[in-house]
């Protein structure tokens, strides 16, 4: 603006009335172009400001952060200790599993106790979810051929572990030790037909488990687009 | 005592005589007590009769209407009750989720947009809604993360803010069986709010996200521990933790105080009563996502990680119970995707010979319901009503021959969304067309 102000501080008394001509035609016609191009950089921040507004929510422009800090320093640190009583997951290579070990006999005796009545005596039974898979079974009824349980159809072994561990009993849930959740991965597994009676499952040897229905697994293949999958 | 009082078609005297005091009182004090108590009576009333009613569409039902309400000849010759401190339904409206021990549905059939009130919303648990103080609530988010925190609610209120109308829908909303079910029974586990909370992507940037971290797990605090493995990518892309649910916190059922929520993705994903998130290298393998919410396709495969909700549609009007009159009928439904807007809903109204777009309501959002109409003058011939869902990948919403053809006979049954079908009777009774599976 500077630049152009000159123009307009133009003194009577240092022209003529030629000079003076053509001064007032410079000083019109730069007002001219200064209304206009203030006129258009309104405009601009119209559009510019509507289509900041932008009340959409296509993923990737939710939000604007651009303006704001590095960190917004909310929240307390995590101690190792409490992160490590908070951290009960169990991962298919073993990650998470405590130190301990179980066997299927002394598994069927808690399964017993605390499963059975809701499982079934032999897992098979119900009245909830059916958790071994039996041949005869299969035979009988549609319910029983169409179940889907650890023998058939669980991928991994360590879901077993850190499924009962988090949520069963269904009445009772967190309330076994470690050593009793090994003892009955055991016997659910020894039951299914994986592993042998004496077989001793530790946090070393659960991961390794190839479980029967790991293969049938695939990734998720349907894309949208005019193809049914 | 019972006192309802419909158009004058029944009187109670003693009640009566009580508005008629009411009526006549110059006692302004006088005047504002029997009100009060007058409200008491509106809201708290314990039982209930049937009456006969006009439901929304003109057809007389029964519906449960409070005792002692008195409901004037005419409104206008009586003041109403005061301003009150919480709304309440009309009593002559009655909508009612349906539930089972671990779900309850959406009675769509009774909606007439696209928001889904608070206490209607689907609910799917796995062990209960607990109860959690919020005051002792807490967030941790940690493992390969540079600083892991732990937030309160408080703290996740105080980031900054962002809302988004979202449909959510459980994987395994497909009921079909008999030809007396209502849109409720048949995919009634679909709800949609204006979900409001702080994005992932702010709070993962406030741990810090270690570049090697490609997925999360995310564990809620009910009985079940609920655990799901969701990929880092769609959480930076549009995770949210919300804390209120159509503008006031966050219902029990619903998460309450603090759940995750994914748009778009099947419902379980999206884990309720969020109490810890850990970044890792690798999914977790939880039950949820190796027992549970994954379906068998063809040649003995199990797909796995099946997170998005392909797009689907219903006609909630003319629908099972309604029985229809000749003439003029405006059809209504709902179409919603998860891969992004719907661009489309085709009406049959000659059991799928032909197909016309119906009229769309704006404003069209991403991943949410949208509600459509279509006029239509039914004569009096037997029929079938369709609908079918067009997003903006150009997906079409299949038939159930379609699915199976795509996934065989054995195919499980998570994320079925088939055209479905009405019968118009000639005596304009409506009943759903069910297709089985196999
Ligand atoms: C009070 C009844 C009850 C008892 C007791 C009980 N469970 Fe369960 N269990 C259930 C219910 C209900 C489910 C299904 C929960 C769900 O779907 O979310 C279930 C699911 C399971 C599953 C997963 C099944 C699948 O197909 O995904 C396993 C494994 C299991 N229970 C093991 C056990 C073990 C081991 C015990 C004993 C320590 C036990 N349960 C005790 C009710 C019970």
């Amino acid at each position: 603006m500077t630049g152009d102000t000159k123009y307009l501080e133009v003194h009577w008394w240092q022209v003529n009335i030629k000079k003076l001509k053509s001064k007032l035609v410079i000083t019109v016609a730069v007002l001219f172009i200064l209304f206009n191009v203030v006129g258009c950089i309104g405009q601009n921040e119209k559009a510019k400001l509507s289509s900041s507004i932008n009340t959409d929510t296509e993923p990737g422009n939710a939000l604007d952060q651009t303006d704001w800090p590095e960190k917004l320093k909310i929240g307390r640190i995590a101690s190792p200790a409490e992160i490590a009583a908070k951290d009960i997951d169990v991962r298919p290579d073993g990650t998470g599993l405590p130190p301990g070990s179980g066997t299927a006999i002394d598994g069927k005796a808690i399964y017993l106790v605390k499963c059975a009545s809701c499982h079934g005596q032999t897992g098979i039974e119900g009245p909830e979810n059916q958790l071994v898979l039996s041949p005869k079974a299969q035979a009988t009824g549609k319910k029983q051929k169409d179940s889907k349980v650890i023998g058939n159809y669980w991928p991994y072994a360590t879901t077993l572990y850190d499924y009962i561990n988090r949520a069963m009993p269904f009445n009772a849930p967190g309330s076994l030790t470690s050593v009793e959740v090994y003892n009955l991965t055991a016997y659910l597994l020894y039951a299914n037909k994986i592993i042998k009676e004496g077989q001793l499952i530790t946090a070393k040897s659960l991961p390794l488990i190839e479980m029967p229905a790991k293969n049938k697994f695939v990734a998720d293949d349907r894309r949208g687009g005019a193809e049914i999958r | 005592m019972q006192t309802i009082v419909v158009e004058g078609q029944k009187y109670d005297n003693f009640s009566m005589m009580e508005i008629n005091k009411e009526e006549t009182g110059d006692n302004p004090i006088q005047k504002s007590s029997t009100f009060t108590r007058r409200k008491l009576l509106l809201g708290g009333a314990a039982t209930a009769a049937v009456v006969l009613v006009k439901s929304s569409f003109g057809k007389m039902v029964q519906t449960a209407v409070p005792e002692n309400i008195y409901i004037p000849a005419d409104p206008t010759k009586i003041p109403g009750p005061p301003s009150g401190t919480l709304g309440t339904r009309s009593p002559f409206e009655n909508p009612l989720k349906k539930s089972s021990a671990t779900s309850s549905r959406t009675p769509l059939q009774d909606l007439y947009g696209t928001i889904t009130p608070a206490d209607l919303h689907y609910e799917r648990n796995h062990a209960g809604v607990p109860a959690i103080d919020p005051n002792k609530y807490e967030l941790l988010i940690h493992g390969m993360v540079e600083k892991p925190l732990v937030f309160t609610l408080a703290d996740l209120k105080r980031f900054p803010a962002f809302s988004r109308i979202c449909f959510l829908e459980c994987s395994g909303n497909f009921r079909t069986g008999k030809e007396e079910m209502t849109p409720q029974e048949i995919c009634g586990l679909t709800s949609q709010s204006e979900w409001t909370g702080v994005l992932l992507s702010t709070l993962f940037k406030e741990v810090g996200i270690k570049p090697k971290a490609s997925w999360f797990l995310a564990e809620g605090s009910d009985a079940a521990v609920m655990t799901r493995s969701i990929p880092l990518k769609k959480g930076l892309e549009e995770g949210m933790i919300v804390y209120a649910q159509n503008g006031e916190a966050i219902r029990p059922e619903q998460g309450y105080p603090a759940r995750l929520f994914l748009p778009g993705w099947e419902g379980n994903t999206s884990v309720k009563w969020i109490r810890r998130i850990e970044l890792s290298d690798q999914p977790f393998m939880t039950r949820e996502e190796t027992s549970k919410y994954t379906e068998t396709i063809k040649d003995g495969k199990v797909r796995q990680f099946s997170f998005d909700m392909d797009a689907r549609s219903i006609i909630t009007y003319p629908a099972y119970p309604v029985q229809v009159q000749k003439g003029w009928i405006e059809i209504r439904g709902i179409a919603w995707s998860g891969r992004g807007k719907i661009v489309k809903v085709e009406i049959s109204t000659d059991a799928g010979k032909s197909w016309l777009p119906a009229r769309l309501q704006g404003p069209i959002l991403d991943k949410a319901h949208t509600y459509f109409r279509h006029l239509w003058e039914w004569r009096g011939g037997e029929t079938e009503l369709l609908s079918r869902a067009i997003d903006e990948t150009g997906y079409t919403q299949p038939t159930m021959g379609q699915l199976i053809n795509a996934r065989g006979n054995d195919m499980g049954g998570y994320h079925l969304n088939p055209i479905t079908a009405w019968r118009i009777k000639r005596d304009g009774t409506v009943l759903f067309k069910p297709e089985n599976k196999s």
